[in-house]
């Protein structure tokens, strides 16, 4: 990911002598194609539960969030109520909250409030990734390059795997069901490689969650995600404490 | 009507929890231990997302197992995000047709 990152950075300089949104856009790439096919296997879900093709690229378009879009199609299936929509997004979403204090420790003066409100639509797991691992401050330009594409990939596979996923193989389909989790892992496995407190956090929090859903199983799994991440992440605060600028 | 309120319902929430700590957290941390947890918890967070459920994600275990694998190797050699996503699709679905 950081190598492909480098040649990227080299090609922004050649081409554009380093204009931060064309530098966004070119890091956004990956993204996008990753959202294209991950998005591809919401939008045959949504239809399989009987959404309309218009209403889950709507979803797509407005969410920007895989598993909060999971977990939401599957209570309007079931006709569940407002409350509980607004509860499953928010413990399943919370995520987003740490990932935006976090990212606002490292904007440049520029960053206004109007541009903090309308980019922090597109914070995502893995946005937040690539923008967490460039070095020095992060401009508004560089961030709304940054969430372009990955806003286009979303919704077009969206209405891709919605109008025409009913045409795919089940085999297909089901294998595609480990593309989101795919892009997980390459997110944070190499960090782990080079770092071996991270490689800590990672396997704790893992262990948590795997405890979480094989012996206490009466908390849902919204919850039991950010419960594993707490527990692994203080523990690893308490242990291994970041030196200044580490980050 | 009724969908789109849940849609509504959705996408406010969801906008809401990224926009308001993006745009009204201002200071900049001094606490160690608070810095160090916003270092470690996006990796956590993905982590415990991940396990173990992408051992569910195809409908089959075998075949779960094999695109992980695969995935933590290519990962492991720091591939690219999409070249790892789809060869862990890949070699799932492969291994589904065995």
């Amino acid at each position: 990911m950081l190598s492909f990152l480098k040649v990227y950075d080299k090609l922004s300089w050649v081409i554009i002598m380093r204009n931060e949104y064309s530098k966004g856009i070119l890091h956004g790439i990956p993204i996008a194609l990753g959202y294209l096919s991950v998005s591809f296997g919401f939008g045959i879900m949504a239809v399989s539960l009987n959404i309309p093709i218009i209403s889950a690229v709507l979803i797509s378009l407005t969410n920007l969030t895989s598993a909060g879009q999971a977990a939401g199609i599957e209570i309007i299936a079931a006709s569940g109520a407002f409350i509980e929509m607004a509860l499953t997004q928010l413990v399943i979403n919370i995520r987003y909250a740490l990932m935006g204090v976090t990212l606002s420790q490292r904007l440049d003066g520029g960053f206004n409030t109007a541009k903090r409100m309308v980019l922090s639509f597109g914070i995502t797991d893995e946005v937040f990734a690539v923008a967490s691992s460039q070095k020095g401050r992060l401009s508004a330009s560089y961030m709304a390059g940054l969430i372009t594409l990955p806003i286009v990939g979303w919704t077009l596979g969206t209405f891709l795997g919605a109008s025409a996923g009913h045409l795919l193989p089940e085999s297909v389909t089901n294998a595609m069901g480990i593309l989101l989790y795919g892009m997980f892992l390459a997110i944070i496995i190499p960090p782990s490689r080079e770092n071996k407190r991270v490689l800590f956090v990672v396997l704790a929090a893992a262990g948590v969650s795997v405890a979480f859903k094989y012996l206490i199983t009466f908390v849902s799994s919204g919850f039991a995600v950010i419960i594993s991440a707490l527990v692994a992440a203080v523990i690893g605060a308490v242990l291994f404490p970041v030196k200044e600028d580490a980050q | 009507m009724t969908l789109f309120l849940y849609i509504l319902i959705m996408a406010g929430v969801t906008y809401l929890i990224r926009m308001l700590p993006f745009t009204l957290f201002r200071r900049q941390i001094r606490s160690p231990f608070i810095k160090s947890l916003l270092y470690y918890l996006p990796y956590a967070v993905l982590s415990a997302m991940t396990v173990p459920a992408i051992f569910y994600s195809t409908g089959d275990m075998l075949t779960a197992v094999v695109g992980t694998v695969t995935a933590v190797l290519l990962a492991y050699f720091k591939l690219p995000l999409i070249v790892v996503a789809v060869s862990a699709a890949l070699t799932a679905f492969l291994a589904g047709l065995i």
